[in-house]
């Protein structure tokens, strides 16, 4: 559990992905841990592809604040082609990337050192297409860079993502299965680099 | 000595519902389905269609016993719905902006023929430049078209006033339409926390009138609805009508605080928010109250006396209610998510607020704004400036004469 | 009335059958008892009067389908022509309701129905 009363969480990926989603299941799993949760996607003109944004704030307290996160504790980046002046936009110097890529920190760190971008504190990388591809036979990374985003930042506990994983797939148990198989990979494959 | 066993702490307390994961849209067909409506004739409309789809779901799977009327166009859904009331069924629909323009003919037909229709508006601006996102111009178009009109600032709230619309709506001295509005997206598509209530506790709460209770189309009892009314009694029908709003913020009143007793969240017409020693204070509806209650947090923490007032029931008007929380503060704002063009003053709350005040002599130095015009995004720091001239009027005595448009890119300054 | 009541609509629905002042009247003008054109009469409109000539009338029908307002009554009343031709109905007019359109005298095939002009 990350050591602050509320957490802001902002997804970055391409239509289709699932980000929309991801920021709306970890927000489910937050409240059947008893927090208070917002998650909202930025919508526009919705199309497979097109980069897209979801937001999720965790409190203990209820939430008032409706505004889409400037400042993110985490940014997690679904894809890797993302420019990285979007996706690290605002994240506070104390904050976490958790990033879907084939590259090492080293290189991630180089690559936003390229971009003259400041490092975030925390780096955690997975290679979560990779994985998609062997569970789920298509590229949609959400359920594994959930399982990223909690082994790196402990938001919410992993059983609790995959008993709503279960619940999103009620009806095709197969496909929650091979979510939660990709999670459980996920989750232990991701590397966390404090910097 | 006899151990007397305590009884485990869990027992004691009252039974607390399991809190679900809902997005507004969701917590408004749940409150369909547990209103056990009969009706709904609903055309498809971002950002409203996730209700409709949700509705549709529940009918299919068995989970609500409902015709669903498969519409050609909003005017169809609203006179589809009037005509279900007219029959004694319970009737719902729900839509959002240029859908909410189309129905509006059959909006004053609904309300002047007393027909109990619930509706859920996902607010939305207005084309054009055609756009999808919120705000509460749609809301503010069907103000004086008779129907009641409760605003909810959260997706806990979409429910609760969802389950007491029926119940005013459908209550003998009202028969009145209701609306409940819910921001679109900000609500209709944003995932909360929602403690929804069991069907049979909603049932309870909002029964079902039997069918003969009001005049219905009935064949084996013929009634004529939709009379012509010509000079000599039209001007009677709607005083009639203007009477039962009025009647209507008894049982609007009742069935907040029933709520309360029953569930332990009671409705009033408004909400003050640290009213008590508020200096300054902003006047808003929806979900934007909650970023206003978000900045007065921000400036409380720094010592500033700010308050703010959210406007749950804004058909009828709480002028009273509200007359009362803002006697004593020094300086009054509205923030409007909607434009009266060309009006005395352009926000269309702050001219009730005007003139609830004006007409018990309660003058305050006061400011208009306008800012999040279709889903332009307010953020905390926005109204904390708002704040900020308000504590100014609150120092100079004097009020900001014409309406000021926030977040406005212009080389003038973002206000204009 | 006393059906509507019977079924349990309060008073204040029903207000009375002719109201004199805003609390009599039913609410939202629903008139809660059939029926009610009956007693609004519209006869006042007329300017010229249809005269149906029994003897010349074959009972067709015609005019009572083409009558816009209902008002040509079918009645079980026999009658005799002058010929010696029997009639088991006859065809009047109800001249409450009848507006004196002309549709009737324009639609009969024997020029039965003649326009008469009200006399005032």
């Amino acid at each position: 559990m990350l050591d602050v009363p509320r957490v802001e969480i902002r997804f970055h990926g391409r239509g289709g992905q699932g980000a929309v989603t991801a920021a709306k299941v970890l927000a489910s799993a937050a409240v059947d841990e008893g927090k208070y949760a917002l998650a909202f996607p930025e919508y526009g003109a919705e199309r497979r592809g097109a980069p897209v944004l979801a937001f999720t704030r965790i409190d203990e307290k209820p939430i008032l604040e409706r505004e889409p996160i400037l400042e993110p504790d985490i940014v997690v980046v679904f894809d890797p082609s993302l420019e990285p002046e979007i996706y690290m936009k605002g994240l506070k110097p104390n904050g976490m990337l958790v990033i879907n890529t084939k590259k090492t920190v080293d290189q991630i760190v180089k690559l936003l050192e390229e971009h003259g971008l400041q490092k975030p504190r925390c780096i955690a990388r997975i290679d979560a297409t990779d994985i998609a591809l062997k569970h789920l036979r298509a590229p949609i990374v959400n359920t594994s860079m959930l399982a990223a985003l909690v082994r790196a930042a402990k938001v919410v506990r992993l059983e609790t993502l995959e008993e709503n994983i279960r619940k999103v797939f009620a009806e095709r148990p197969h496909i929650a299965e091979a979510n939660i198989k990709a999670m459980e990979e996920a989750y232990n494959s991701t590397e966390v680099v404090c910097l | 000595m006899a151990v007397v066993e305590e009884k485990p702490r869990e027992e004691q307390l009252p039974t607390r519902k399991k809190k679900i994961a809902a997005t507004g849209s969701d917590a408004a067909a749940y409150a369909v389905r547990d209103a056990d409506v009969d009706v709904v004739a609903v055309y498809p409309i971002t950002p409203q269609a996730p209700i409709a789809e949700n509705i549709a779901q529940m009918i299919a799977d068995g989970e609500l016993d409902a015709e669903l009327i498969h519409v050609e166009s909003e005017h169809s859904a609203m006179s589809a719905a009037v005509a279900a009331a007219a029959t004694g069924a319970r009737s719902f629909t729900a839509t959002s902006s240029q859908g909410l323009e189309l129905m509006h003919e059959i909006l004053y037909i609904a309300s002047s023929l007393r027909q109990p229709v619930v509706m859920a508006l996902a607010t939305r601006a207005l084309s054009a430049p055609i756009n999808i996102w919120n705000d509460y111009a749609d809301a503010m178009g069907m103000r004086d078209t008779s129907w009641i009109m409760i605003f909810s600032e959260n997706v806990q709230e979409v429910y609760d006033n969802l389950v007491q619309a029926f119940r005013i709506a459908e209550h003998p001295d009202v028969l009145l339409p209701v609306v409940v509005t819910l921001d679109g997206y900000i609500l209709s598509h944003t995932t909360e926390a929602l403690e929804p209530l069991d069907r049979e506790e909603v049932l309870s709460f909002a029964p079902k009138r039997p069918r003969g209770y009001r005049p219905v189309l009935d064949p084996d009892h013929p009634v004529t609805i939709g009379v012509l009314g010509a000079p000599n009694w039209y001007q009677e029908v709607k005083v009639q009508q203007a009477l039962a709003m009025r009647e209507s913020r008894r049982v609007i009143e009742e069935t907040g605080k029933e709520f309360g007793k029953r569930y332990g969240r009671e409705y009033g017409f408004i909400e003050p928010y640290y009213m008590d020693d508020a200096e300054v204070a902003i006047v808003t509806l929806g979900a934007t109250s909650s970023l206003v209650k978000a900045a007065v947090n921000r400036l409380r923490e720094q010592g500033v006396k700010a308050g703010m007032v959210k406007i749950r029931v804004f058909r009828p008007f709480p002028a009273e209610e509200l007359a009362k929380v803002l006697e004593n503060v020094n300086a009054l704002g509205v923030l409007d998510r909607a434009v009266s063009f060309g009006g005395a003053l352009e926000g269309p709350l702050a001219m009730e607020v005007l003139s609830t005040l004006a007409v018990r002599g309660i003058t305050k130095p006061f400011i208009s704004f306008i800012h999040g015009l279709g889903g332009r995004d307010i953020f905390v720091k926005d109204v904390v400036e708002m704040y900020q001239k308000l504590l100014e009027a609150a120092k100079s005595g004097k009020s900001v004469t014409r309406t000021l448009f926030y977040g406005v890119k212009s080389r003038k300054g973002h206000i204009i | 009335m006393s059906t509507n009541q019977e079924k349990g609509f309060p008073e204040r629905f029903l207000g009375k059958k002719y109201p004199e002042t805003m609390e009599d009247l039913p609410i939202a003008a629903i008139v809660p008892w059939p029926g009610s054109t009956l007693d609004v009469t519209t006869h006042a409109w007329r300017t010229f009067r249809p005269v149906i000539n029994q003897d010349k009338c074959v009972r067709c029908r015609l005019c009572w389908i083409y009558c816009p307002d209902g008002a040509i009554l079918e009645v079980d009343e026999e009658y005799t022509t002058s010929t010696g031709k029997k009639y088991k109905v006859t065809f009047k007019v109800d001249y409450d309701h009848c507006k004196g359109c002309g549709i009737c005298a324009n639609e009969c095939p024997v020029k039965a129905i003649e326009m008469v002009p009200e006399m005032k």
